[in-house]
């Protein structure tokens, strides 16, 4: 059995080239699935370790968005002013996220990277639209997360390219945002069902919701048909629309930690609860 | 004159460390003994014990739950990795008998060629390499060819009898209890006379142990001698195994406990076959080998609590006293005898409960399927019946009207009144103050309606339950088993405590120190209680059955007072009246142990004498089933969110009747502990089988409480002396693993207006129920 070779670039331009040249490393973001796996999982033949590349951490302002560096961890993320005050759901994520080990680690970028259908930051990512800024030797491009998660486990990053940065566009002021995880139990848990939206409300009116789901279906989802019922309708007559038109719009599965039926129904119960607060 | 050497060097630093010298040290709460080694990582558990040279064991298992192992086959290149390869046909050569010895000897230490596999992850050979890593490669290549038999998986599968696990009936053992009747017509005419009766089924999960510390155990063959250390509650099981395994004489095997982070009961049977393998390949290898199991291997293997059916019929009168109770209890044994006779005997012990009734009659079977052995579990049995009991003296009250608490008061067992088998309860019956200590905390009962923290609607609800668990072994097994402690004074004038009663993480080492010290009248610093090597120590039974205490603690007490007595003594027949324990114990010590002292230590030796009027019929299954009883009063508050369907325990108040509480801090340690692995048990813990092996081997998916699902746990110690115990002290291990589960499912019952007679009451199992909710 022969040790992975491994290699820790200090710049993101030495990092795209490595991943040119090993585009079958292993990506090491902070470890949090990489040791999880480690007892079942083919050793790797190399790892291209991102760990505390600088220039992937920090939260920053950028016009009308902010800008999260692939490499920030969830306990940034949570404690940031410009998370808490402007993405609160983002925040409670990042806080349901494991446990306190887990998100001094884990980092966006390797959620998103992974992208596994309970992702506990994905549905987030929906409901506030997020871009995820990509780059190789080739070039950089923006990929709004709904276009990038395509199946499971499966993602729209090409071979050589890294996530650089995830960029989570400013709300209008009228925007109400919620966020609600139900997991195995109240802490260290994977998420039976979760789920975060986004709403501009005129008044009691919904003007347009966006509403991401996770462990719902093989990726997370946005629930576009549901976004699409509830517009036009007062909060109370949009968590009844929303209960009703959610289980058709999802695709739940029973497995091990929990069934079908009970994640269909919770999800509904999230979803109109996410209106009638 | 004697000719008196210098004070030891020992005593004189104890001597110095001695600030406020007292005479009692039962009943504070002294620090650990063994706190500061494991706070601070200097405690050694096995994996952390150097072993030079030492090879490293894995374990070829079965992956189908019932067939016939046609061979065992080694891959081109086995040979290559230099690795041992051990299976049945090795114990054999070797003169050994391949059996694990407990009650039957019916599991074997490796399924042997042409004989039954049955159950999955069942041992077929094992393999030992230099590294962990050659010898999980070197396993890799050992293929054991398994030959499908159809496997039974279900307890009403294995009643049908049609495939034959044991026997002509699948029935591992069977009891039945019959008080105030002889036959079923008699008790069938009581029942008939009841005004109304409620009945009820009862389904309780498997749960799994989940101590800190995995299985783990280290062996080494030195001059024909096998020496074992791990991680284990009973030195002298594993000692009786492998001198089974190996046929050999005592002194040819040296068990040993390594510092052992939890056990549970789940390091009572499984380690004699984790010991009988790391012997097996040691020898083979000659090397030491170590085996620690990582913790999917750990939670697929080794033993659960046994999933229990139980159907229950409760005959009322009219004035709504209890005439009579009919109870049918059926155990999954799994695949082999293991301790389940044992086990269901606790059960049916405690399946009428605490509750006064002249008619009783109790049956009980554990049946043989294909999962892996079930076995000791904290509770051993009476959990399962508990939660069937108060479930159905619940449906009383409801039925009947009344407050839970107000029930309980008015049925339950005191002073006088007789158990299920006869027994005549005279002393130590905490009914009355665990109940009024639960009354007179309880306030009001939550507001029925609310919403959540995370705006859901939730449904609030109250349980309460009484229950008792009888202390040490039932009947006449601690007659029988004669458990000895022994207590010697030592060449520098300290004192040693010998008993293979194990600490694994409950406090016993500290609570041994406190009585030992208490009894001679020295400070707990001169006292040291020394590992268990079963080298080193009588005997003095199994870590199990909430009697360390109790029992061994009671032999500790009788011991040191006999040394105390010798040694003042011969204080007095040496000038030294009046003076101290520690005192004359120096003296005498010093004109003992000359330089070269070869002679027997200054040492009291005492074995365990049964409270007078302890008498237990076998046969009939009557009379006084245990020594004592712990008594214990449950209230729980819960709250159901109606968006997700979770059970959240807002409340949970227990008064248990400990007898008395050595050192207090300890003894609420217990408890809380007790009551989390209830408490998670209720409502989430569950151990799922697909196709008889268990599918949710880790720890993500096999869930325990977080301290995020625990609320606090508010614990009422009361202190009804027992006679016989040190201090008055009784069992307090496995009682508060008895009651929270049933007062959760009480309170979710309070909430929604429905019963809930399964466990776990997972969100799933609630989201099930909503055609049955009643409320406005």
């Amino acid at each position: 059995m022969s040790e992975p070779l491994y290699a820790r670039p200090t710049s993101v331009a030495e990092a795209l080239e490595l991943r040119a040249a090993h585009p079958d490393w292993m990506l090491l973001a902070g470890g949090t699935d990489l040791l999880v796996d480690s007892n079942h999982r083919k050793v790797p033949v190399g790892m291209l370790d991102l760990w505390r590349l600088a220039a992937l951490g920090g939260i920053r302002q950028r016009d009308a968005a902010i800008e999260i560096g692939a490499g920030t961890t969830w306990l940034e993320i949570e404690r940031h002013p410009l998370v808490r005050v402007g993405f609160l759901p983002l925040a409670e994520a990042a806080r349901e996220i494991g446990a306190r080990q887990i998100q001094a680690r884990g980092t966006i970028g390797g959620n998103i990277g992974t992208s596994s259908p309970v992702g506990d930051s994905l549905p987030v990512l929906l409901a506030l639209d997020a871009e995820i800024e990509v780059a190789s030797v080739r070039g950089s491009r923006r990929v709004p997360y709904r276009d990038y998660c395509v199946g499971y486990r499966k993602t729209a990053l090409a071979a050589d390219e890294l996530i650089i940065a995830v960029h989570l566009p400013t709300p209008v002021a009228s925007t109400r945002m919620v966020w609600r995880k139900v997991g195995t139990r109240k802490a260290q848990s994977i998420s039976k069902v979760m789920g975060a939206a986004t709403m501009v409300l005129d008044g009691g009116t919904v003007v347009s919701a966006r509403i991401g789901m996770g462990a719902v279906a093989d990726r997370p989802i946005r629930l576009t048909a549901v976004e699409q019922a509830v517009v036009g309708l007062s909060l109370l007559q949009a968590a009844e629309a929303a209960r009703a038109a959610v289980p058709a719009a999802i695709a739940p599965i029973s497995d091990i930690r929990s069934t079908s039926d009970y994640r269909r129904a919770v999800a509904a119960n999230l979803v109109a609860r996410f209106f009638a607060v | 004159m004697l000719r008196v050497p210098p004070v030891g060097a020992g005593f004189q630093r104890t001597m110095a460390r001695m600030s406020q010298p007292s005479t009692t040290h039962v009943g504070a709460s002294m620090p650990r003994v063994d706190g500061v080694a494991k706070v601070t990582g200097r405690a050694r558990y096995v994996d952390d014990l150097d072993a030079p040279g030492a090879w490293h064991g894995i374990t070829v298992r079965s992956t189908i739950a019932h067939g016939r192992l046609e061979a065992i086959e080694t891959l081109d290149g086995f040979a290559a990795t230099g690795a041992v390869l051990v299976t049945a046909a090795d114990i054999a050569a070797h003169g050994g008998s391949n059996e694990i010895a407990l009650i039957e000897h019916d599991q074997p230490a490796l399924v042997a060629v042409g004989a039954p596999v049955m159950h999955v992850d069942e041992a077929l050979a094992l393999v030992a390499a230099p590294t962990r890593a050659a010898a999980l490669a070197a396993a890799k290549l050992v293929v054991a060819r398994v030959v499908p038999l159809p496997a039974v998986l279900s307890m009403a599968d294995a009643l049908t009898a049609n495939e034959k696990l044991y026997g002509d009936d699948n029935i591992f053992k069977k009891f039945l209890i019959r008080k105030g009747h002889s036959d079923d017509a008699t008790f069938d005419a009581v029942m008939a006379s009841a005004a109304h009766i409620i009945e009820g089924e009862y389904d309780t999960s498997p749960q799994e142990q989940m101590y800190i510390e995995p299985q783990g155990m280290l062996a080494e063959w030195r001059d024909g001698k096998c020496f074992i250390i791990g991680s284990l509650q009973c030195p002298y099981y594993v000692h009786k195994a492998i001198k089974t395994l190996l046929q050999c004489g005592d002194d040819e095997v040296v068990i040993s406990q390594a510092v052992t982070g939890g056990g549970f009961g789940g390091k009572e049977e499984y380690p004699s076959m984790l010991a009988a393998h790391a012997a097996l390949l040691a020898r083979k290898a000659t090397h030491p080998v170590k085996m620690i199991y990582d913790r999917a291997e750990d939670i697929a293997a080794t033993t659960k609590r046994h999933p229990a059916q139980i159907r229950s019929r409760l005959g009322v009168s009219a004035e709504g006293d209890i005439v009579a109770i009919d109870v049918d209890v059926v155990m999954d044994g799994g695949a082999y005898l293991t301790l389940s006779p044992v086990v269901l005997s606790r059960g049916v012990l405690h399946a009428a409960g605490p509750y006064k009734c002249a008619t009783v009659r109790v049956a009980g079977r554990v049946v043989a399927t294909n999962y892996p052995p079930h076995g000791a579990f904290r509770g051993f049995g009476a959990p399962q019946t508990t939660f069937a009991y108060e479930r159905q003296i619940q449906k009383l009250a409801r039925y009947l009207g009344e407050d839970g608490l107000t029930t309980r008061k008015r049925l339950a067992l005191r002073s006088g009144d007789t158990t299920s088998t006869g027994q005549v309860l005279t002393f130590s019956v905490g009914t009355d103050a665990v109940l009024n200590a639960i009354a007179n905390v309880a306030g009001a009962a939550p507001v029925r309606s609310g919403v959540s923290a995370k705006g859901s609607t939730v449904r609030r609800g109250r349980g309460v339950c009484f229950y008792f668990h009888g202390a040490g072994f039932t009947g006449s097994g601690e007659a029988r088993l004669a458990g000895r402690a022994e207590i010697a004074l030592l060449r520098d004038g300290t004192f040693e405590v010998r008993a293979s009663s194990t600490d694994i993480g409950q406090g016993a080492i500290t609570m041994f120190t406190q009585i030992c010290a208490a009894s001679l009248e020295v400070d707990p610093a001169l006292v040291r209680v020394i590992d268990p090597s079963t080298a080193n120590v009588p005997d003095s039974g199994p870590t199990v059955a909430s009697r360390t205490c109790m029992v061994v603690g009671s032999v500790v007490e009788t011991a040191s007072r006999k040394l105390k007595a010798r040694i003042l003594e011969w204080g007095a027949s040496h000038g030294m009246a009046n003076q101290t324990v520690a005192l004359c114990g120096a003296a005498m010590a010093r004109a003992h142990y000359g330089a070269d002292h070869a002679g027997a230590d200054i040492a009291e030796l005492v074995q365990y004498q049964p409270p007078p009027g302890i008498a237990w019929d076998d046969a009939t299954y009557s009379g006084s089933a245990y020594p004592v009883y712990g008594w214990a009063a449950c209230l729980v508050d819960v709250s159901v969110d109606l968006d997700t369907y979770e059970v959240s325990i807002d409340r949970c108040v227990q008064a248990i009747d400990v007898g008395k509480a050595i050192n207090p801090i300890i003894v609420k340690g217990q408890i809380e502990g007790g009551t989390l692995q209830s408490l998670g048990w209720a409502v989430l813990e569950n151990v799922i089988y697909k196709d008889g092996k268990v599918a949710n081997a880790n720890m993500t998916n096999c869930i325990v409480p977080t301290f995020a699902d625990a609320p606090d746990l508010e614990t009422i110690l009361v202190e009804v002396p027992y006679p016989y115990g040190p201090s008055g002290a009784k069992g307090v291990g496995e009682i508060p693993m008895d009651g929270p589960a049933v007062a959760v499912a009480n309170a979710v019952e309070d909430a929604l207006g429905c019963s809930f007679d399964s466990l776990p009451i997972s969100p799933e199992a609630v989201f099930a129920s909503r055609s049955r909710w009643s409320f406005s």
